[in-house]
């Protein structure tokens, strides 16, 4: 373009220069200065502008404008000439339109160009979306190409692989049908040269028959010692027409006889097969004749039909019942009618499972059908829970077989049964402590009783020596009033004075005695007690009050132990019962004389404890 | 189960009477009789020479003792010991002989299968019948003679029929036993007719064809074709054939291992039973002897409700346990390019009250199946196994004892 600064420097010639040396016109200057409008103006552009009119060459810019615009249509800058003159004034007024004219331009100008650029941009966008495109769509021909090439050879090589193995199957099939033929013609061989050698061995026979035959004088002969009867014990008859005649006749006989019963098998088959399909029509009528009750307003083909039916069929069944026989038509028709109820039927099924299918499409309509799924998952649900629950049963059951059964090894075993008895046995222990304790209180208080029963004893002797005395006090005083009074006081005095004293001694003596003699205790008692006169029945009565008083002891003891001893063990009892017999022995064995024996051993050791 | 002690046999030939009341056995060439009961020797006979064959009639009365060697067939009567017969073929030899059913003739077998001919013990008279086929049993009677499958009577023993062969092609012969009249005499279309039997109402005569090829033919009484079964063509065909006792079915064992039952309305297969080496089916009961010896497996049963497998014991004490499904038999593979191979079904025994029916499929080492008369007990016997299988007839679940045997 030049350096604007140049044309600066002298107008005239330089624009001389410029059109002679860079050949560049107005035009293009002008256009140049078009380019470059879209650009801001900035100070080149004003020191261009300022750059084509300078004060000096006004009028050279005026003109050369001038005829610019009037090439390009505008009007004139000048003044309308008055004359030919040397100068024409400015019409300031087409400046100004002119430079609103061009102003006007360039804007459209800018606005078309504008608009160009971005078609130019849209349309470039498009034509490389479009080359892509197109590279793309090339490719993919491409490959489909190559894959349908590929394909045919496939193809190719398939139908290759069919044409040899359908000639293998030929080859096959031709050698199947060559070996045929061979097995064919060999076994025609065979059985020729098979005839040809039977047809010589028979010859043979013949010849050998015949030398067998020939020799008539040998021995083919039978000895028997005796004919025998024959077997039914009728005579031989000869043969004869007439026994040919029967024979046939018997023969012909078996048979007919034979097919006589088989036929009657038959027969009998038949007819209770057609009672079967008999019924099994009635069933079916009676199956599908409630429709008719149904809504009539379905003036349906098949209700129709069912009732037709219904009065065919009971026509057909009397007629039917009526004949009963084989017959053709009967047979026919007894057929034709099962098999028009067995469509009729399978139509009813059919719809039934439609209405089935649609209420469960539809949901719940009617109440009575359940749709066949929900039937199922719940019959399904159901055999789940009693699958749960069989399996529950069946672990239950083993855990209970475990428990009970006796595990494998020994010692587990035994753990495990020490370990259920475990608290039985801890409680076994506690009861038997307790019961010792009890056996001990019990013995304690046995003891005290028997103590006391002594004492009683004693007191009961002493209370009757009293009362001996007493009475020989007043047996005395009776006889000698005086004297004996003050003798039996002193006696009552001494006695129960001593009594006390000799009680215990006069009881102890005789019972020290009592283990020496036992075997006669009374008359023992009897002289022992003799000082106090004890009269016998007094004797007596001491032992019997003795007796009665142990046995009140032991009553009593027993009457304590009892409620006592609650628990069963039955040792402890036989050892109370021992006590019992052995306390009560030292004071009245008179009267317990049937003691027994065992009582006899503890006896030493009560001994002892008594006092 | 408790055994008596040993007596001598040989050959064996050891037969109780078809009334059960005796027990003829064979030492050399003595035959010895006893008491069933109490094993007491009754009678004592002595032959000629040793003997091969002895059969009773058929009501127990006599016994023929049958010396093939010499030719000679020895008669004994039970009730009378000093009476005697002997029947001498003499040149012609012999190779079989049986008796009728009415208990009073004798069919003798000549040699080279040259004739029959029947003796009568009433009249002493003598009958032939000419060009008898040489039919061989199967390996049942392998243990015992082979004899005759080509001579059938009927059960009630009126009627015989005969497999012939006449020039090159097979015929059938059917006499009436009372007085040996020939009643029908027909052609069998078989390539080699192998065997014939009577159903056991007496009205059908089942023949097969030999292993060659498979084929069943029926006909009735009169000779009539009824109707003829082929199952499959050139493998080797069938092995062995029973009938029901109640003649309702035909059971046909054959070579590949399956049994085929006909009916007797259509006479067409209405079932057939596989020998599978691995039992798969769950209601299928397998027993299974707890005892690892050398298990020579018998057959096993095979039919609707469970069946039992048992296995042979080897010692007197051992126990069967339930085997799980899947259960795989053990099979010995018999050599295959030998003819008559040890494959197939060999042994075919229905029950007598119809509800079973027992098999033995390939080399199992069972020689005879035989049932109770009250259908609910099966009799197998080996070569030194004997095995008792007892079924309970509620839901058919079986149960097996075994002993081991003597070499009876």
């Amino acid at each position: 373009m030049g350096d604007w600064m140049t044309v600066t420097d002298s107008e005239n010639k330089n624009i001389s220069q410029y059109t002679s040396e860079t050949k560049m016109s107005p035009s293009s200057l002008y256009s140049q200065q078009v380019l470059c409008s879209s650009i801001p103006l900035s100070k080149n552009v004003h020191s261009f502008f300022s750059a084509f009119c300078t004060e000096e060459n006004i009028e050279q810019s005026i003109a050369y404008l001038d005829q610019e615009l009037t090439t390009f249509g505008f009007p004139s800058l000048y003044e309308e000439s008055k004359g030919k003159e040397t100068k024409r004034e400015l019409n300031i007024v087409a400046v100004l339109n002119c430079m609103n004219e061009l102003l006007v331009l360039q804007r459209k100008n800018l606005l078309a160009q504008e608009n160009v650029e971005t078609q130019n941009l849209k349309l470039g966008s498009d034509m490389d979306h479009l080359q892509n495109c197109y590279a793309k769509l090339k490719e993919q021909l491409e490959n489909s190409r190559r894959e349908m090439i590929g394909l045919q050879e496939r193809d190719r090589q398939l139908q290759c692989k069919n044409r040899n193995l359908h000639q293998l199957l030929k080859n096959e099939k031709d050698e199947v049908q060559k070996l045929q033929n061979i097995i064919a013609s060999r076994a025609t061989q065979y059985n020729h040269d098979m005839k040809r050698k039977e047809r010589e061995y028979n010859k043979l026979k013949e010849r050998l028959h015949q030398l067998v035959m020939n020799k008539k004088d040998k021995k083919i002969a039978m000895e028997v010692l005796n004919y025998v009867g024959r077997a039914d014990g009728k005579r031989g008859s000869w043969r004869t027409g007439k026994t040919e005649a029967r024979n046939e006749d018997e023969m012909y006989k078996i048979l007919l006889n034979d097919y006589e019963y088989r036929q009657k098998q038959i027969l009998m088959e038949n007819a209770e097969l057609k009672k079967v399909l008999q019924q099994m029509k009635k069933e079916m009528i009676s199956l599908l004749s409630p429709q008719k009750q149904k809504p009539r307003e379905r003036a349906d083909d098949s209700t129709g039909t069912v009732i037709s039916d219904v009065e065919e069929d009971a026509g057909e069944l009397s007629r039917e019942s009526m004949w009963d026989l084989s017959c053709e038509t009967v047979r026919e028709q007894l057929t034709n009618s099962i098999r028009k109820q067995w469509r009729i039927l399978k139509s009813h099924v059919e719809k039934l499972d439609n209405q089935v299918s649609k209420v469960h499409l539809e949901g719940f309509s009617d109440e009575d059908m359940i749709s066949r799924q929900d039937h199922e998952q719940e019959t399904e649900k159901l055999e789940l829970e009693i699958q749960h629950c069989k399996e529950m049963i069946k672990t239950q059951q083993q855990l209970l077989q475990q428990q009970l059964a006796t595990a494998c090894d020994d010692d587990t075993t035994s753990l495990l049964r020490d370990c259920y008895l475990l608290e039985e046995k801890e409680r076994l222990k506690e009861e038997w402590s307790l019961f010792k304790e009890q056996k001990k209180n019990f013995e304690k208080e046995r003891r005290s009783f028997t103590e006391a029963a002594i004492r009683l004893g004693l007191e009961r002797k002493a209370f009757e020596e009293e009362r001996a005395s007493w009475l020989k006090q007043q047996f005395l005083n009776m006889t000698t009033f005086d004297h004996q009074n003050s003798e039996n006081v002193k006696l009552f005095s001494a006695f129960s004075g001593s009594s006390d004293r000799d009680n215990p001694t006069a009881h102890s003596r005789p019972r020290q005695k009592k283990p020496h003699s036992v075997s006669d205790g009374s008359p023992v008692c009897t002289s022992k007690l003799a000082r106090s006169l004890p009269a016998s029945p007094s004797t007596s009565d001491f032992c019997q009050t003795r007796s009665c008083v142990s046995e009140h002891s032991g009553s009593v003891s027993a009457l304590n132990v009892t409620p006592e001893e609650s628990r069963p063990s039955q040792a402890g009892r036989e050892c109370a019962d021992q006590k019992w017999s052995v306390a009560s022995r030292p004071g009245s064995q008179e009267g317990c004389r049937s003691g027994c024996s065992l009582t006899y051993t503890n006896s030493h050791v009560e001994k002892d404890d008594l006092p | 189960m408790n055994f008596s002690e040993v007596f001598k046999l040989s050959s064996l030939l050891c037969k109780f009477s078809p009334d059960g009341k005796y027990l003829a056995s064979c030492v050399q060439y003595r035959l010895v009789v006893r008491d069933a009961n109490t094993l007491q020797v009754v009678q004592l006979y002595t032959c000629l020479d040793q003997i091969q064959h002895i059969e009773w009639s058929a009501d127990s009365l006599f016994i023929l003792c049958a010396l093939y060697k010499r030719g000679l067939v020895q008669v004994w009567s039970l009730e009378q010991p000093e009476w005697h017969c002997k029947i001498d073929e003499g040149s012609a030899g012999l190779v079989a002989s049986c008796w009728s059913p009415d208990g009073r003739h004798i069919l003798n077998t000549t040699e080279f299968h040259l004739r029959i001919t029947v003796w009568s013990l009433c009249t002493k008279s003598v009958s032939y019948i000419k060009y008898p086929k040489a039919c061989q049993q199967g390996e049942l009677a392998k243990a015992a003679q082979k004899f005759l499958k080509s001579l059938a009577f009927t059960r009630d023993g009126r009627y015989l029929a005969l497999a012939e062969r006449r020039d090159c092609r097979d015929y059938v012969s059917i006499f009436v036993c009372s007085d040996w009249q020939l009643l029908r005499h027909f052609d069998t279309d078989t390539q080699d007719l192998a065997g014939i039997e009577w159903a056991p109402n007496g009205c059908v005569l089942a023949a097969w064809d030999s292993c060659l090829e498979y084929k069943v033919l029926l006909y009735s009484l009169d000779g009539r074709l009824l109707s003829t079964y082929c199952a499959y063509e050139w493998s080797l065909g069938i092995k062995s054939v029973a009938w029901s006792p109640s003649s309702q079915f035909l059971a046909v064992g054959s070579y590949d291992g399956k049994v085929r039952v006909l009916n007797h309305v259509t006479w067409k297969m209405i079932t057939e039973f596989g020998h599978p080496a691995t039992i798969n089916n769950p209601k299928i009961v397998v027993y299974k002897e707890a005892e690892k010896s050398p298990p020579l497996g018998l057959g096993h049963l095979a039919f609707l409700p469970p069946r039992a497998v048992a296995g042979p014991l080897s010692s007197p004490e051992s126990k069967y346990e339930i085997a799980e499904v899947p259960v795989s038999l053990q099979t010995l593979k018999p050599a295959a390019d030998r003819a008559n191979p040890r494959i197939g079904v060999g042994a075919l025994a229905f029950s007598p009250d119809n509800y079973f029916l027992a098999t033995r499929n390939g080399d199992f080492q069972v020689l005879s199946l035989c049932w109770h008369l009250s259908g609910d007990s099966l009799a197998l016997l080996g070569k030194d196994h004997f095995c008792l299988c007892f079924l309970e007839t509620e839901e058919g679940v079986g149960t097996a004892s075994g002993q081991r045997g003597d070499h009876t």
